[in-house]
């Protein structure tokens, strides 16, 4: 709430002007388009992915709690530092991807992956995927402990194969932790600094940075150290989350009613 | 049908092993820098296993008076801001999920509106909040603010949750003679037990890692929280990183060790047979 007072003061004076002068920045179209691929990509692999894990760590099998274990370390570890892990990880001369990436000849040559233009936005997004799954697949795996047993042995008895159950029966079942799981993940993502800020740090420009990045860029870091613009930065990224969590929200509703 | 239920044991085993691994083996590659002397870090080529073990990084990090207070301080913070959160999730999410009411939408909404401000841009306004209230350098300053940013989540898991229990089973408890309030307690509580446990381990996570406000509040060397106390190893005048990934390796462990504690009760199975 605060905010609005704060934004409100920087307006007051210059008026809409930090509005005008923030479309006339040749960096915006490309920082609004990285951010769509961004939360697009990132929160799609994620749902996707944290559907097939929580499907996993649901059945049971021995080690399961171990396992369990394991998939939280990331969400347990801070932000910060998983992304300078990822950094070493994915380092051109000493990083273990290259390391595996030659040793199976998928490529001849390694791969400045965090350098290079067409891997840096892939590499963001890898990291990205991945430290958002425990927290979306622990969000399903509780959605499925609710669901009651007696309804898979119903469709068992109807004769459903195991797709057509999770299809039929799983899948709506879980919809409202796939609404929570998704629309959290959504702003989350949005909103997230570290990862992009970390792995993107060595690259001039705002070529690969996404609409939070590029906020703080033009606040502290850049040519412009210019704080309305920045606040300008911020509202729109903020008109941006609400229309693309409203946008999500009625698609899911209207489907809810369309079933 | 044995062979093929072994089979299908084996396969699950094998995917759950190559799933615990992808998810540790960055981790790992940190674990065996944090046993590294301060040298071999900087050693060129790298190799993966130190060459001289050092644990006694770890025994550095767990005698450092910083890191200890810092410990003392976040976990008071993590485990009391939690307890809030969910404490006072429970009601909110119990009300809009059962109860329909005017503006009930708007509610939701406007909860989880307070996601999506960066914490970074509530800064100065939570600073001057709590300088006047004299809370600047208190645990409970972050205790608060952690429950508030944590409310959101906690509030919407908790609705969806008690949203899909069955209605029945609340009526058939009150036609037993439980009061509206003794449902709650003994029916839908234990139901939704997998959703409070998520909600618990996501409040406790995100204020364990929360750094922004508590760089911000903390001042005092003394009541600062693991976060902030770690960038301490790394700064433009000493770089322990060993002492860090070291430091950063004990930080998750507490977060490991609840989730272990905890992770029990994310198994319900009860609804099965509840309502024929």
């Amino acid at each position: 709430m605060s905010r609005y007072s704060i934004t409100g003061l920087y307006q007051g004076a210059v008026g809409a002007l930090n509005y005008r002068r923030l479309f006339e920045q040749e960096a915006l179209p490309t920082v609004v388009a990285n951010t769509l691929v961004w939360v697009v990509a990132v929160v799609g692999l994620t749902v996707v992915i944290s559907l097939v894990l929580a499907q996993l760590l649901d059945a049971s099998f021995p080690g399961r709690r171990v396992v369990r274990w394991a998939v939280i370390v990331p969400w347990a570890a801070s932000l910060i530092i998983t992304a300078k892990l990822f950094v070493w990880i994915y380092d051109y001369y000493f990083g273990a991807l290259n390391h595996v990436v030659t040793a199976l000849r998928l490529t001849a040559e390694p791969v400045d992956w965090l350098g290079n233009d067409a891997t840096v936005m892939g590499a963001m997004i890898g990291v990205g995927v991945f430290v958002s799954l425990p927290f979306t697949t622990y969000v399903l795996l509780a959605g499925l402990a609710t669901i009651p047993g007696d309804v898979y042995e119903a469709a068992r008895l109807d004769g459903a194969s195991a797709w057509q159950t999770y299809r039929s029966v799983t899948l709506p079942l879980l919809g409202p932790a796939l609404l929570v799981a998704t629309v959290l993940n959504l702003i989350y993502v949005f909103n997230s600094f570290p990862i992009v800020w970390t792995l993107n740090d060595r690259n001039p420009g705002f070529g690969h940075d996404t609409m939070v990045t590029y906020m703080y860029k033009v606040a502290f870091k850049s040519a412009l150290r210019d704080v309305g613009l920045a606040a300008a930065v911020g509202v729109l990224n903020l008109v941006l989350v609400l229309l693309a969590v409203l946008l999500y929200l009625r698609t899911v509703r209207w489907q809810d009613a369309e079933a | 049908m044995r062979p093929a239920r072994r089979l299908r044991r084996v396969a699950l085993t094998g995917a759950g092993v190559a799933v615990a691994a992808f998810f540790v083996a960055p981790y790992v590659v940190m674990l065996l820098d944090a046993l590294k002397p301060a040298a071999e870090l900087r050693a060129s080529p790298p190799h993966v296993l130190p060459r001289a073990w050092q644990p006694g990084n770890f025994l550095d990090v767990v005698r450092d008076p910083v890191f200890r207070s810092a410990l003392r301080v976040s976990v008071t913070v993590a485990l009391v801001s939690t307890l809030l959160a969910v404490a006072a999730a429970i009601p909110a999410a119990y009300h809009t999920a059962r109860r329909r009411f005017r503006g009930r939408s708007a509610f939701l909404f406007l909860v989880l509106v307070t996601q999506m401000f960066s914490p970074t841009t509530l800064v100065v306004g939570l600073y001057r909040e709590f300088f006047q209230l004299g809370l600047v350098n208190t645990s409970a300053a972050l205790i608060l603010t952690n429950a508030a940013f944590n409310l959101a989540f906690a509030v919407w898991i908790l609705r969806a949750f008690f949203a899909s229990i069955p209605r029945e089973l609340e009526e058939a408890a009150e036609v037993d003679g439980c009061s509206r309030l003794g449902a709650l307690l003994r029916v839908v509580l234990p139901l939704a037990r997998p959703a409070i446990v998520t909600a618990a381990i996501f409040a406790f996570i995100a204020a364990w890692n929360e750094y922004i406000v508590a760089l911000t509040l903390m001042t005092d060397a003394d009541m600062k929280p693991i976060t902030v106390a770690l960038t301490s190893y790394v700064t433009a005048y000493v770089q322990h990183w060993n002492l860090l990934f070291a430091a950063s390796i004990l930080a998750i462990v507490p977060v490991i060790v609840l989730f272990a504690l905890i992770e029990p009760y994310l198994v319900s199975g009860l609804t099965a047979g509840s309502v024929k």
